[in-house]
């Protein structure tokens, strides 16, 4: 357990930037897949195939191709810019996808004759989105939702491979590889660090959960 | 690979700064040496004599040795598609063998990676290992070295048109460059010293990553052990260039059986009184590539 006691400041800032990167890409993410999802069920058919077509490549591709084009192939084309926004561009693109498809199967879970009621009083497509179908949408999306993000916090260790360097994954590079440490109680450590990511946030989503339960 | 090797890069440099602070006592070691072996029929002469049992005796005797190279290392050894391998080492081992009598037609060249070296010598599959082998303690429990030979070095690679980085200590003053090693390296802890900011440091798995990030505009300087960057430099075809000082020391040793100490000091005398051949071996191989600081012949450590 020295490995983890003799490189605590380590930990903590590995912790830290990778907290850091999970609430950015978690606000982004949330953000566009909720563009997207709007899109999927707009009743305008053009965004709708620009909605499908989106979730349909997205979620298809792995993770990792898609670093490799932000990582690699932008600057191939003369792109130029940090690592670091490579990376989480390419996390909340990823992760966009998976939060559409999550929202859009709340959406259909909204009864139709809401939709059809806010249309009856003169609301708008966008108010009746906003109003009235999100909300409950997003209520029962809460589970599937929590999973998604769940999955983009520990997918966030890939970054790490894609020069986004001091991430929590990267510092049992830098233990084990640089500084000679065996990887297990390093291993532990990250994990650790990665559960206290993941746990509190299970913690909040089945709070946000009881909060916004209906009562049928 | 040797990036698993803090420990081993610091016990090699407490040696080098041991052997460079000791000249004194290394020479007074080598001296009386030196004077036997002048006695003996050296280099280019035509039928060497050996004492009866040792090691050189018997491979001048059966006028052939059995070499462990790298066959993947540009500048050092590599081997194409036909023909033996090419390089310094390659260059070396040919003129320790050629002080035995030994023609280059008649060593066999047997690969031997990073991980399989020391391996290769108790095992006896080849009489000696020129291989960018770094010196270490944890080796040496194992095998002798013969050298160093060579002494190798971190240092900055750039691309060819920039003028504006010059050394480590540029990355300091500019805060915008970046430099790019690999994850868990000993040169990517190495470099930290110099960087105003760890942001300036960008980590890949491999430095093929980090050329490609070099080429792209990515980062502004990639570094390693300059044998590793003349390679890149080498095959980029001028698009690269090292630049700077080497500001780490990596010496390269040649791998024989332990505790052969009549052999280690063969080849050390060999090697002092081929200077020429040696400095000759060097501007055809990596010393050729530019940016790549001329060779200059280590002195000995004492065999053990």
């Amino acid at each position: 357990m020295d490995a983890i006691t003799d490189n605590l400041d380590l930990f903590v800032s590995g912790y830290w930037t990778s907290l850091k990167i999970c609430l950015i890409a978690l606000v982004g993410s949330l953000v566009l897949g909720t563009i997207i999802a709007a899109c999927r069920v707009s009743p305008v058919a053009p965004l709708r195939w620009i909605g499908a077509t989106w979730v349909n490549m997205i979620r298809n591709a792995p993770l990792t191709v898609l670093l490799f084009f932000f990582a690699f192939g932008l600057p191939e084309i003369g792109v130029l810019g940090s690592y670091w926004v490579f990376g989480v561009s390419a996390l909340i693109i990823y992760t966009s996808a998976f939060v559409c498809e999550a929202l859009r199967a709340g959406i259909n879970s909204v009864s139709s004759g809401q939709a059809e009621a806010a249309r009856a009083i003169g609301l708008p497509f966008g108010a009746t989105l906003r109003e009235v179908i999100l909300p409950q949408a997003f209520r029962t999306s809460i589970p599937p939702l929590g999973s998604v993000l769940i999955a983009m916090f520990k997918n966030s260790a890939v970054l790490g491979a894609f020069g986004v360097g001091g991430d929590l994954f990267s510092v049992s590079d830098t233990l084990t590889s640089a500084r000679g440490y065996a990887a297990t109680p390093v291993l532990l450590g990250v994990a650790v660090g990665y559960l206290l990511i993941t746990l509190p946030a299970g913690a909040l989503l089945a709070l946000l959960e009881r909060k916004t339960a209906i009562l049928r | 690979m040797r990036s698993k090797t803090l420990i081993a890069l610091l016990a090699a440099g407490t040696i080098a700064l041991a052997g460079c602070g000791g000249t004194t006592p290394t020479e007074s070691t080598t001296e009386p040496m030196t004077s036997d072996a002048a006695s003996e029929p050296m280099a280019s002469t035509d039928t060497p004599t050996f004492e009866a049992g040792t090691t050189m005796a018997k491979l001048a005797d059966a006028g052939k040795m059995k070499v462990g190279t790298k066959f993947d290392q540009p500048g050092f050894g590599l081997k194409g598609l036909s023909g033996g391998p090419e390089g310094f080492d390659v260059e070396v081992a040919k003129i320790i063998a050629g002080a035995m009598g030994i023609t280059a037609d008649n060593i066999e060249w047997v690969e031997t990676p990073s991980k399989v070296r020391e391996e290769v010598i108790e095992q006896g599959k080849v009489d000696m290992v020129v291989a960018t082998y770094t010196i270490n303690d944890k080796r040496k429990e194992r095998i002798t070295f013969a050298g160093p030979y060579y002494v190798a070095g971190q240092q900055l690679m750039v691309a060819a048109d920039d003028d504006s980085i010059i050394g480590p200590e540029s990355l300091k003053e500019q805060k915008d460059k970046k430099v790019c090693s690999v994850t868990g390296s000993t040169p990517a802890e190495n470099i930290k010293e110099y960087l105003a900011s760890d942001s300036q440091l960008v980590l890949f798995d491999v430095y093929d990553k980090c050329a490609d990030a070099l080429r792209t505009g990515q980062v502004q300087a990639v570094t390693t052990d300059n044998v590793i960057l003349l390679g890149f430099v080498s095959e980029s075809d001028g698009k690269f260039k090292l630049v700077g000082e080497q500001f780490t020391e990596e010496p390269y040793g040649i791998g024989i059986t332990k505790g052969d100490v009549a052999f280690c000091e063969f080849i050390n005398t060999t090697l002092k009184d081929n200077e020429d051949a040696y400095n000759k071996a060097w501007d055809s191989t990596a010393g050729a590539v530019e940016g790549a600081s001329p060779a200059k012949l280590p002195a000995a450590e004492p065999c053990s």
